[in-house]
């Protein structure tokens, strides 16, 4: 598969695990977080952990768009459906991740709710058009890659004059969750962080849209290097290798690794399409991260009236985190998915908790169905067909 | 015999009416010039209520299964293919020798009688190129929006007439050579294809057939088979987990030797699936001891449906009952069981 296969060639990964084996110094330890929920799920999809030397640390980031999204957001989303009777179109993984009372949109479904799954914003769009007498809410959520398509919709509802039509928007920015990770005590070193944190795998598809430039503070005020990462093992890998040089170099550096899709400036049409129907809101709490200021858009007074939250009027729910989940300290990286007590007991895919266990890109999901041998307690993990020892 | 109507059913224009369901002369004719026509079967076309059958010397086996797929359908199929070779496939995974099927119909008001007529003649296309016969039935209709057009239940009867056979699912051992009969993802892809909220084009057909030709040179070749399965909703991966825990033992695969077509692979990247559980429906996944495996192997490849098999894999010791696989990077990951609905009725 053209695009695709080059970036999973067995022999140039083995190549390039080599590389990082040999360009590690014994005395150094790299904490490398990958901010994307789509490197955590390439990881634990391909194995990579096993190609990368003990010294070299994975660390997942709040980057996975389900699980940031707080309780009170969905409880939100769930009353638009059993107190607004309309029809709330939502990607579906939003749909099994439990908001207050451990009730999901799934179940919302089941009990005669109208919520439709779908796969892009125009689905939505074409939702509205086909019951012109019904209420149709998209459930937008993500980061700066959805939120274009987000914008196109209303776009193209405006175009149709599609009055039934609005957006509940939880677009978040991923800037500003990095600067409020980095800025928080757990990474502090003036406050004995307890999360080392010596590099940024950054962001892909996110950067195709922002571009190279927001990362540039990051590297130059915390002395962090970023190396903007595609989703494929191999660009991973590569990624790992550049930032292990850059640490032993003592630089920090904005490194474009995914230089097949990001550009320093990005995708300028449409950072000018979301500049002109978004304006930033004050603060926007985030699952793990708490309240973060300037972290989240909502529709600007031009385009006010495609936003659900005023046509509904809908209250700030407030939301309960489900007891004893650590998906908060998941998503900082403070805790891994196995420090959880409810991890593979009360919470699994089938009957997540937690929103970190219902997205595949979610640290807990990812680690529970890819990899979770690692914690055989029987010594027999090493069993693969066949399994030759990786360099 | 062909029992005598003033005027024939329109199949043109004609829809089902409650009336067709409702025991009256209507239902017979329904059942008279659309199902016996169809299925020419003598045991059906006494009429009684029940089929009186005759079975050859061996153990019996019997299964049964709905269909509820949408589209009814698709590229490589249609529901009343389907609804036949998925119940033989459950028969014919035991060893068994299909031989025949019931069909249970629970049609909504208002499907074109054209459609209906349609299906079973795909299913006794179907039948006939399986060599098993469709010799007792049940029609139902429910008021337009009791169901989605049509549903169909069928039941197989078949018999194992090799006593040497003894293929369950509880029998891998430790050191069994894994086998799959070809591309795995096909039919969910297909069908996906087609979906109304997804319509993309590709070249896949769905692999829908029946495999009892495919498994009796199997166990023909090989009579010493531990397990065979078809790997239908929750594809491979749903497979693998079912036979590890039912046997108590691990399975370790590895990504390289999965057979998959590229448009699949294409077709699961864009969509964000995990083509190992994307449904299959003409495909299976078979555990033989190591020493049998070359011969199962070359057995599979010489019949026209297993030309693409592949040794994937082999049964381990795991006491957590793991389905682990080595990556194409050489990394390794878990296999699991799909988790929450991917594909909502596929078959």
């Amino acid at each position: 598969m053209k695009y695709v296969d080059e970036y999973r060639d067995a022999a140039l990964g083995r190549g390039l695990a080599r590389a990082i084996v040999a360009a590690v110094r014994p005395e150094t330890r790299y904490n490398l977080m990958e901010f994307c929920g789509g490197h955590t799920h390439a990881i634990a999809r391909h194995g990579l952990e096993d190609l990368l030397p003990g010294s070299v640390r994975l660390i997942h980031g709040p980057g996975c768009p389900v699980c940031v999204l707080p309780v009170g957001r969905l409880d939100m989303a769930i009353a638009l459906v059993r107190e607004h009777g309309v029809i709330l179109c939502t990607y579906g993984d939003m749909m099994r991740v439990p908001g207050s009372g451990g009730t999901s949109l799934l179940q919302v479904k089941a009990e005669g709710g109208d919520v439709r799954m779908v796969y892009s914003t125009l689905d939505a769009v074409a939702v509205a058009q086909a019951h012109p007498d019904r209420a149709v809410v998209f459930f937008a959520i993500g980061f700066e890659t959805t939120t274009p398509p987000t914008a196109m919709a209303v776009t193209r509802a405006e175009a149709l004059d599609l009055r039934n039509f609005s957006v509940f928007c939880n677009h978040v920015l991923t800037p500003a969750a990095i600067q409020s990770l980095l800025d928080s005590p757990d990474v502090r070193d003036l406050d004995g962080g307890s999360v080392p944190l010596d590099g940024f795998i950054g962001p892909a598809h996110v950067s195709t849209v922002i571009g190279a430039r927001p990362y540039a503070f990051f590297a130059e005020e915390y002395r962090k290097p970023v190396v903007i990462t595609g989703f494929e093992p191999l660009d991973v890998l590569q990624a790992v290798l550049m930032l292990v040089r850059q640490i032993n170099d003592g630089r920090a550096e904005v490194e474009v690794q995914y230089a097949r899709a990001v550009t320093r400036r990005g995708n300028e049409k449409a950072q000018a399409l979301v500049a002109g129907m978004f304006d930033l809101r004050k603060v926007f709490a985030w699952r793990g991260l708490g309240p973060v200021p300037y972290s989240a858009l909502t529709f600007n007074t031009r385009y006010a009236t495609w936003d659900a939250e005023r046509r509904f009027a809908l209250p700030d729910a407030a939301g309960r985190d489900p007891r004893g989940c650590d998906c908060g300290a998941i998503l900082r990286g403070v805790k891994e998915p196995r420090d959880c007590r409810l991890f593979g007991t009360a919470c699994t895919p089938e009957k997540p908790v937690g929103a970190c266990m219902v997205s595949s890109e979610g640290a807990c999901a990812a680690y529970w169905t890819h990899g979770r041998f690692r914690d055989a307690r029987h010594g027999e993990d090493r069993q693969c067909a066949d399994h030759s020892p990786t360099p | 015999m062909r029992r005598p109507f003033p005027h024939p059913l329109n199949l043109s224009r004609g829809m089902v009416e409650m009336s067709h369901g409702a025991g009256g002369r209507a239902m017979i004719q329904l059942i008279d010039e659309i199902f016996g026509a169809a299925f020419q079967d003598p045991t059906l076309a006494r009429g009684d209520d029940q089929a009186l059958l005759s079975l050859p010397a061996g153990r019996v086996v019997m299964t049964t299964d709905g269909y509820v797929i949408t589209p009814r359908v698709f590229p490589g199929g249609d529901i009343g293919s389907l609804a036949v070779h998925g119940t033989v496939n459950d028969v014919a995974m035991s060893g068994a020798v299909p031989l025949y099927l019931s069909a249970g119909f629970i049609l909504e008001e208002g499907l074109p009688l054209a459609d209906l007529d349609a299906i079973a003649r795909s299913m006794a296309a179907a039948a006939r190129a399986a060599g098993v016969s469709v010799v007792t039935g049940d029609t139902k209709v429910v008021e337009r929006g009791g169901c989605d057009g049509v549903f169909i239940t069928t039941t197989g009867v078949g018999v194992i007439t090799d006593d040497r056979l003894d293929i369950a699912g509880d029998r891998a051992r430790p050191g069994d050579a894994i086998l799959v009969s070809g591309t795995l993802g096909d039919h969910g892809v297909a069908v996906m294809s087609q979906r109304e909220n997804l319509a993309f084009e590709t070249p896949i057909l769905s692999d829908s057939a029946a495999l009892n030709g495919l498994v009796a040179d199997m166990v023909a070749a090989v009579p010493g088979i531990r397990a065979m399965r078809d790997p239908t909703r929750g594809g491979l991966a749903a497979t693998l987990n079912e036979l590890a825990h039912q046997s108590g033992v691990g399975m370790a695969i590895r990504e390289a030797d999965v057979p998959l077509k590229p448009a699949v692979r294409g077709a699961c990247e864009l969509l964000g699936l995990d083509p190992l559980t994307v449904p299959n429906e003409g495909k299976l996944v078979a555990i033989c001891p190591p020493e049998h495996a070359d011969a199962l192997l070359r057995a599979m490849r010489s019949h026209p449906l297993g030309q693409e098999a592949a040794v994937i894999g082999r049964v381990v010791e795991n006491a957590e009952h793991f389905v682990q696989m080595e990556t194409l990077l050489g990394g390794r990951r878990i296999v699991d069981w799909l988790a929450g609905e991917q594909l909502p009725r596929i078959c």
